[in-house]
Order: structure tokens, then C-alpha cells, then sequence
């Protein structure tokens, strides 16, 4: 039972982080509570189908159809991140400000609301569909299915707890400083998805280079371990990273740099728009 | 709109990207009640090589590991092909993810 319990846990908790980040960087946005709630629907329902589909998606494209699902999944939600950021960079002063007049309704925050439940989506449906499969296998058993089963659940409602815990340490951060967080964390979460999305590339051989290992720091912190998962999801830490796994990591965290600042700039004798 | 394009932009760069692995050793794994035989598994070192999974069992198992920098799932009485290396000569552990206790071996590079 406390093996099932950990095995869903440690899905639950990748998922719970990205959700409770997400939350934060949403505080005071009206509607922000419905769209993460369709995100996590629609990435449960997803995660089911793809869940039933393992075995057809796995022998797509001649054997590497489940790495360029993955790669893809992991591509897409580093997309949206992006877009996310830039966009706060661009809009974040003015729901500041409109946050502090009571009621008045953000109508702009539905924008990156769209990209962040998309996001939220693609995490539990990669997560999700691992803990389908788990439950499945455990169901498949017959015997001792019950505590194992039971064991899974524990592990969904600590995820659960996780996301709030997350959610709630983000809260205690001062209103003034929220969007800089945030968009630090968002920023360091896309080059840590943008790294396992080229590792799984590498995996299905569409890379072929730079596969070689940079460093091993594992003799100081593994991934296995429950810092080491919390490092590895926030900041994308890996223990034995390839030179593209790096390369990847600093392009994704170059590139939103970038990205933040073309969106920040705006020519100063245009009236404000949207 | 814009990650309408994003999207389109990655499944053409997925497609157009070389599907055919270049020509490379090839292995066998086989799972079976949740253990891999062979537990060890001898594989030349700097090369790439191929491991073919097949999953003897009902129930799905995860290939899993850290140093491979493996994550396959094999769905029940199934099999998949691993790409992995080129490794440093060395052993390096694996997993079957869903059945922990049970399911270890190793790769050696040699």
C-alpha cells in the first residue's frame, strides 16, 4: 500500500506544483478558478484516453510514437508558458493596479487564463495517464488490489494537499512582489519541461547529438528523492544532465528573457490598449 | 491563434525529422512477474544502442531511469524499443517503475 501511495504521490506532486504555481500567478484574476478547474477536467479526461490508447501510441511512428508524444506535450506547455510570460510582462502593471479598486472585473486576465488552463491540462494529462495505467495494472492483479488501491488514492488526496501547501506558501509572498515570483518560476518550470521535451527527442532519434552526460551530481541529491522530484519539476534539476538537456534548459530560459522584454516595450506616445 | 501556429510549427518539425534510427546494436529485455531477465544486461560502450522491452506480464510496467535517462511505458503483453547511450563504460541501474520492488536491473557498458 505505501509503495502505491508513493508511485501516485510523486505523479500527483509534478502535476500539484504546475497547478499551485499556476493559481498564484493567477491571484486576484477573475474566472481564474473555472479555467483551472476545466484544465484539470480536461487533463483527467485526457489522461484516460491516452491511458487507453498506451500501447497504440507507443508503436506509432515505427516504436517512438510515445517519446514524441511526450516531447510534444512537454513543447506545447513550453509554448504557453511563454506566452504567459510575455503577456504578464506586457499587462501585469495594469491588473496590479486594477487588482487594488474592489470589483473591478479584470475582463484582459481571461487572456493568459486560456494559455495557463492549457498548461494545467498538458501536466495532468502526462501525469495523469501514469497513474491511470498504475491503477489499471493494480486493478488487472485481482488480489491484494484493494490496498494498493487504496494506497493510490492516499497518494492523489497528499498530491492534493501538496498543491495547496504549494498555493499557499505562494500566497504569503507580498502582493507587490507576486508577478516577479511567478514569473520567475514560471520562466525556470519552461526550461526545465523544455529540457526533458528535447531529452525525449533525443530518446525517439530524431536528435542524435549531444547526448553525452555533462555531470553526475547524483551522490548529492537524486530525482528519486522528494527534494530532488521538487527540484526537478520547479527548476527542471536533473543529476546526470546531457549536453543537450543544458543546451536545451539555457535556450528556453534565453528565449523567454527575450520574449519578456519585446513584450515590455511599448513606443511611449501611443494611448494604452489592450 | 498564435499557439495554433506554435503547434503546427511542432508536429511538421516532428514529421520532417529522420524517423529511421541509424543501424545500432540491438538487445532484448523481457519482463516477466514483474522482474526483467536478463537482471544484467552487457551493452558496448560510447554507442548508441537499441533494448527491445517486451512486457510478458497482463499489467502495464514504466522502464525507468535516472542514469539511461529512460521513461517508456509498456502496456501489458507489449513491447518497446529503448534507445540509449552512448554510455561511459559502467553500470547503470533501471527499473520497472509500477512494480519497484521487484523489477531492477542493470546495464553494464563495457
Amino acid at each position: 500500500m505505501l509503495g502505491a501511495l508513493v508511485i501516485v504521490f510523486r505523479e500527483v506532486l509534478e502535476a500539484g506544483l504546475i497547478i499551485g504555481i499556476v493559481m498564484a500567478a493567477t491571484r486576484g484574476v477573475e474566472g481564474r478558478g473555472r479555467w483551472v478547474a476545466i484544465g484539470v477536467g480536461a487533463g483527467i479526461l485526457g489522461a484516460a484516453i491516452v491511458a487507453a490508447f498506451a500501447g497504440v501510441i507507443a508503436e506509432a511512428f515505427e516504436g517512438i510514437g510515445q517519446e514524441l508524444f511526450n516531447a510534444g506535450v512537454l513543447g506545447a506547455a513550453v509554448v504557453m508558458l511563454m506566452w504567459h510570460n510575455a503577456w504578464m510582462a506586457r499587462h501585469g502593471r495594469e491588473i496590479a493596479m486594477e487588482m487594488k479598486q474592489i470589483g473591478s472585473a479584470v475582463s484582459e486576465g481571461a487572456r493568459p487564463l486560456t494559455a495557463l488552463a492549457v498548461v494545467v491540462g498538458l501536466a495532468v494529462l502526462r501525469e495523469g495517464s501514469e497513474v491511470v495505467l498504475f491503477l489499471y495494472g493494480i486493478f488487472a492483479q485481482g488480489t491484494s488490489g484493494l490496498s494498493l488501491l487504496t494506497g493510490g488514492l492516499l497518494g492523489i488526496l497528499a498530491g492534493a494537499a501538496f498543491t495547496g501547501l504549494t498555493y499557499a506558501g505562494l500566497l504569503a509572498i507580498p502582493q507587490r512582489y507576486i508577478f516577479a515570483v511567478t514569473s520567475w518560476l514560471i520562466a525556470l518550470l519552461a526550461a526545465g519541461m523544455a529540457a526533458q521535451s528535447a531529452q525525449f527527442l533525443y530518446a525517439a532519434g530524431v536528435i542524435n547529438h549531444l547526448g553525452e552526460t555533462v555531470w553526475d551530481t547524483s551522490w548529492l541529491l537524486t530525482e528519486k528523492s522528494l527534494f530532488g522530484q521538487l527540484m526537478h519539476t520547479l527548476v527542471g534539476y536533473v543529476a546526470q544532465p546531457t549536453a543537450l538537456q543544458v543546451v536545451a534548459y539555457v535556450a528556453a530560459l534565453a528565449a523567454m528573457f527575450v520574449l519578456m522584454r519585446i513584450a515590455r516595450y511599448r513606443p511611449q506616445a501611443r494611448p494604452v490598449e489592450a | 491563434m498564435r499557439h495554433l501556429f506554435a503547434f503546427t510549427a511542432l508536429a511538421a518539425l516532428l514529421v520532417a525529422a529522420p524517423l529511421t534510427a541509424k543501424a545500432a546494436d540491438e538487445f532484448t529485455l523481457t519482463i516477466k512477474d514483474h522482474k526483467f531477465s536478463p537482471a544484467e544486461l552487457k551493452v558496448p560502450a560510447n554507442k548508441r544502442v537499441t533494448i527491445t522491452v517486451i512486457n510478458s506480464d497482463p499489467t502495464p510496467e514504466e522502464f525507468e531511469s535516472e542514469s539511461l535517462k529512460v521513461e517508456k511505458i509498456i502496456a501489458g503483453n507489449a513491447k518497446a524499443t529503448v534507445r540509449i547511450g552512448p554510455l561511459k563504460p559502467g553500470r547503470y541501474g533501471f527499473f520497472g517503475e509500477f512494480h519497484e520492488d521487484t523489477a531492477k536491473g542493470v546495464v553494464i557498458a563495457e
